[in-house]
């Protein structure tokens, strides 16, 4: 029912998707962990949100389509353990523990303590008709002090959410075609 | 291998470089045996398009003989295949639909920036033209890695020249589409602008789907020779108010579709900054916008406008005043190469459709230089340049 009585409040917020607001983001979980900088984005994958789950949920496929992803070692069901290249080459390293998992639909994890760089993530799984699923992915990190702390504000603050959105068209690829699309030649020979 | 590389502007060398080899697994390795000289390779060579690098290897419109295969490629050593322009993975959505120049997935992620950036979303891969448009090698050389092999070539039956069907690649179906775009409906009047390769097969491509009349406009008498030949009236605008002469040929009604087969590429128009520069070098860009603005002047109440001419970047004094209060549909974009290849080649078997008659020069590989010279600056007369990697070099 429309009703011209029910009128938006002073301050009201729009429908607008985490990561596309001009001011400051809400209260977050994130924020209310201390991390800082998010970056979200949504892409769509022309598979079934099961499909794009289980290739998600098996950590160990990430390495292969994610860029400066050193090695991705699966513990156990919850536990993950992450070795990212960073500039200078330096890696970061850290524990990734499972906090949310609704197959299908959701993955969520945050590093454990003593992780190089604090940082969380969830990814949420939209079932999108014919197009396939939304996919959205928000990431929250917290760069450390110090020298390793500046090469990762570097790495990841450089071009905000360009890495993000590069390793999602991978993904993409990767689970819509069965590769991963590259001009580059595999060993670039001297030119003759 | 020997390819034709860019260097600069105007400058283009035939260079021995790295032969192409299998990366992904649908990907396929082509012999070239043709392979031709585009208009808009023109634009490579005279500098405008941003993203090109010392060393490319150009071309885009190839065929040739499979001579090696990925584990996932559908085609098979020894066939003879034409390779579409537009580069398409055939899995993602657009694709679904046929909208294989819309193709999510074929330019490669870091290349996807430059265009999201530019137009609001990623370009699909094309060979041969620049690295926003993904960096792939082009087919003016001996051999070419074709991704998505088994998707995009179309296997040609023994004994068809080469000659016959290599216009598949790009400029014939990109004329079937302007036709197509223009939603011609029996009886209709077309006017075409520009006479080069896209509107000579726009303008065949109209009849066979019903127009009654054609009427094409250029300036080179030769190519407007051969649209008066296609069955076209010709309009040639260094002597002819185009305008004036379209309302009187039509009783003052306006063609009911028009055709811009000129585009604004070919000035550089690639994006605010070049525009700006050539605004400050003496308005060299005020030409060709003139096409589009004219042909939606031009256009009848209700029409429908076509744009196979390429654009790149943002057009001055678009008439929107016109183009709304004039209730006319525009239709434009890349060529969906692979929704059209079965029934242009078809059509090609079956002798409706001859594009040979286009070809005026023929040379080989090692020669492609001069031939981007003569088909620059020799417009009137060289219509068309087809290099052949197994021909000799010209004495």
């Amino acid at each position: 029912m429309i009703d011209q009585a029910d009128a938006a409040e002073p301050g009201a917020r729009d429908d607008a998707p985490r990561g596309t607001t001009r001011k400051a983001e809400p209260d977050s979980e994130q924020q209310q962990r201390g991390e800082s900088a998010l970056t979200a984005r949504t892409i769509t994958i022309n598979r079934k949100p099961d499909e794009v789950y289980a290739f998600w949920r098996d950590f160990s496929n990430l390495a292969g389509v994610m860029e400066n992803i050193e090695a991705i070692t699966v513990r156990d069901d919850r536990t993950s353990h992450w070795v990212v290249n960073a500039p200078g080459g330096r890696t970061v390293e850290w524990d990734a523990i499972v906090t949310e998992d609704e197959p299908g639909r959701l993955i969520a994890w945050q590093s454990a303590e003593g992780a190089d760089v604090s940082n969380s993530g969830r990814v949420a799984f939209r079932d999108a008709g014919e197009r396939g699923t939304f996919v959205t992915a928000t990431l929250a990190y917290d760069p450390p002090a110090g020298v390793v702390g500046k090469l990762v504000a570097k790495l990841f603050q450089k071009e905000p959410g360009i890495q993000q959105r590069r390793d999602l068209r991978r993904i993409k690829q990767f689970l819509e075609t069965g590769e991963i699309a590259t001009s580059s030649p595999p060993n670039p020979a001297p030119k003759a | 291998m020997r390819a034709l590389t860019w260097h600069g502007k105007h400058d283009v060398r035939v260079d021995t470089v790295p032969d192409p080899e299998i990366i992904n697994p649908r990907d396929a390795i082509i012999k070239i045996t043709s392979t031709a000289i585009c208009g808009s390779d023109l634009h490579l060579y005279d500098g405008y398009i941003p993203t090109m690098k010392a060393g490319d290897i150009l071309g885009h419109e190839f065929m040739g003989e499979v001579v090696e295969t990925g584990a996932k490629s559908t085609l098979k050593k020894g066939q003879r295949v034409v390779v579409p322009f537009v580069i398409a993975c055939g899995s993602c959505y657009f694709c679904g639909k046929h909208q294989y120049s819309a193709c999510d997935n074929s330019n490669p992620a870091d290349n996807q920036d430059i265009s999201e950036e530019l137009w609001g979303h990623p370009a699909a891969g094309l060979f041969g033209y620049s690295h926003m448009t993904g960096g792939y090698a082009g087919g003016q050389a001996e051999y070419v890695r074709v991704p998505f092999s088994d998707v995009g070539p179309i296997v040609i039956p023994d004994g068809i020249d080469d000659e016959k069907v290599l216009f598949l690649s790009d400029i014939l179906p990109t004329g079937w589409m302007a036709a197509e775009n223009a939603d011609i409906e029996p009886g209709d009047t077309v006017a075409v602008w520009g006479c080069g390769p896209v509107g000579l097969f726009a303008i065949q491509s109209a009849f066979l789907m019903g127009a009654q009349r054609v009427i094409a406009i250029d300036h080179f008498p030769n190519r407007l020779a051969l649209a008066r030949q296609m069955g076209a009236e010709v309009l040639n605008y260094e002597d002819t108010k185009i305008y004036e002469a379209l309302m009187e040929l039509t009783g003052g009604i306006g063609p009911d579709a028009v055709i811009d087969a000129v585009g604004l590429e070919s000035h550089g128009l690639f994006a605010d900054n070049v525009l700006d520069q050539i605004k400050a070098t003496a308005f060299l860009g005020t030409e060709r916008p003139h096409v589009l603005r004219q042909a939606i002047v031009a256009c009848r109440k209700g029409g429908r406008v076509s744009v196979p001419g390429v654009y790149g970047g943002f057009v001055d004094k678009f008439p929107m005043g016109a183009f709304m209060e004039k209730g006319l549909t525009m239709k434009s974009g890349q060529t969906h190469v692979q929704h059209y290849l079965p029934g242009l080649l078809n059509a090609i078997l079956e002798e409706k459709i001859d594009t040979t008659f286009l070809i005026s020069h023929r040379m080989a590989l090692e020669d492609a230089p001069h031939g981007y010279d003569i088909f620059k600056n020799q417009q009137n007369d060289v219509t068309k340049v087809v290099l052949k990697p197994g021909l000799a070099k010209a004495a």
